[in-house]
């Protein structure tokens, strides 16, 4: 079995540039809700990487000195696809300036484009969107919908119209875990799972970042969220887990 | 009188059922939470994958890998589950969620919302609303019938980019409660606030609205 644990995060991305999978105006996804379950050390070591002209799929952009704001930080983020971008200053900043780019796409259709470029299908169909900013210039089609689509209440016919949205792949996918085997199997924790099992389908090279490695076998294959053939990485960290809404009753 | 922000909210937990499966925006429409009815057994989801939350955690219980959409740390209730961001939307966009109560910064008479960016000022995105408003089975608007500047939220057209056409079911402000017809395609103003009075709604609303046969007083 080809050996897919490293020693560290460094390590894991140290090769990629000869490998050609890590060059200046790549595409990178990078798993993560806010700052639960982003692969932190990983973005780090892609920071240090110097890569430039990145486009990054996010659903969000980290906070200034966390996260994906590491990226912003040192202007190596050409491009934003996310859905939200939240508090983050230096991210405003280059935005309102014009340095960086951003393509705002509903939550669920930047998980489904995701997941839709992991399952080979190029494009799909979704009510998201229609009538908004969002589907301007995007084709349009009519459609019966499946039954439960259908409005509660609503007396009016079921036809409505949907958007196209095309899949999204990437040059590299860097996702956070709980557990790994030495195959790669991985297994989330709780809501830390959010982007990272559909992006660790979507991207030509997956590197995964986990809090605790076990032996293969260990992992009970009834309850493994990512079968190991997606990754081709791993690394044992120490997550440093900071937290943004600190709210107890 | 104006209802107040807790009294708006719970007459937004008055749309509740028993099993019903719920999405509550950021904001006032988190705190619709506080207000389920005893005995009522509701599922609250959480877009970012969990079916299932439970109340804010004790100092001793926050787990920065469990937060809700707004980023919060939360706790998970028994029975709950977790599951994919894809997941989450399928959920959503399939039909699967009886009811959601999010906010607004225009709705117009025939139940287009704007409520995610105002152009000229920072857009942050807009996250899962516009899934949301397309794909749940009643949506529901809790807001302040007119902004600070005592302008009319219930407009004609909207005039800010939309999160979505034609999906708004009920809107639910400090002054009223009003329900979309399909049929006639306009919202039926069905309750008042106490001491509020159809005219005044009708005066303060910038909207083409029909003023029901039996308009009641809100029970709050």
């Amino acid at each position: 079995m080809a050996d897919k644990v490293l020693s560290d995060a460094v390590q894991a991305l140290a090769d990629l540039r000869d490998r050609g999978v890590i060059y200046d105006g790549m595409t990178v996804m990078v798993g993560g809700f806010g700052l639960c379950g982003i692969p932190e050390h990983l973005i780090q070591a892609l920071r240090d990487t110097g890569v430039k002209e990145i486009t990054c799929v996010s659903n969000n952009a980290g906070v200034d000195d966390w996260g994906l704001g590491l990226l912003l930080q040192t202007r190596q983020i050409k491009k934003m696809i996310s859905s939200y971008v939240g508090e983050n200053a230096i991210f405003e900043k280059q935005f309102i300036e014009g340095d960086l780019e951003v393509e705002f796409n509903p939550q669920g259709t930047l998980a489904e484009r995701i997941r839709a470029g992991g399952a080979g299908i190029p494009a799909f169909y979704t009510a998201t969107g229609y009538g908004t900013l969002v589907a301007e210039g995007k084709e349009t089609r009519e459609f019966d919908p499946p039954l439960l689509c259908a409005k509660v209440n609503a007396g009016t016919a079921r036809r409505r119209p949907f958007v196209m949205e095309t899949s999204l792949y990437a040059d590299l996918a860097l996702i956070k875990a709980h557990k790994a085997d030495p195959f790669g199997n991985l297994v989330y924790r709780k809501t830390a799972r959010n982007f990272n099992p559909m992006m660790a389908t979507a991207a030509a090279f997956v590197v995964a970042e986990v809090d605790e490695m076990v032996g293969v076998g260990d992992l009970d294959p009834e309850c493994i969220h990512t079968p190991g053939s997606y990754v081709h990485r791993v690394v044992n960290t120490v997550s440093e887990k900071r937290i943004e809404q600190r709210t107890t009753r | 009188m104006a209802l107040t922000r807790e009294q708006i909210t719970k007459r937004a937990a008055a749309e509740l059922q028993d099993g019903y499966i719920v999405n509550l925006g950021i904001g006032m429409p988190t705190l619709v939470a506080n207000h389920i009815p005893e005995g009522m057994d509701v599922w609250l989801q959480s877009e970012n994958g969990l079916l299932g939350i439970g109340p804010f955690p004790t100092e001793d219980e926050i787990d920065a890998d469990l937060i809700n959409a707004g980023k919060q740390t939360i706790t998970a209730r028994p029975g709950a589950s977790y599951f994919s961001s894809a997941e989450s939307f399928e959920m959503i966009r399939g039909g699967h969620i009886d009811m959601c109560i999010l906010g607004a910064m225009e709705v117009s008479q025939e139940g287009d919302i704007a409520n995610w960016m105002i152009p000229g000022k920072m857009v942050k995105g807009m996250g899962g609303a516009m899934d949301l408003v397309a794909g749940v089975r009643k949506v529901i608007v809790t807001m302040d019938h007119c902004n600070k500047k005592g302008q009319t939220k219930i407009v004609t057209e909207c005039s800010l980019p939309l999160t979505g056409k034609n999906c708004i079911d009920q809107i639910i402000t400090d002054l009223c409660v009003l329900k979309m017809d399909n049929q006639k395609k306009r919202f039926v103003l069905t309750e008042l606030a106490p001491g509020v009075s159809a005219e005044e709604v009708v005066e303060k609303t910038g909207a083409e609205i029909i003023v029901g046969d039996d308009v009641r007083e809100v029970a709050v």
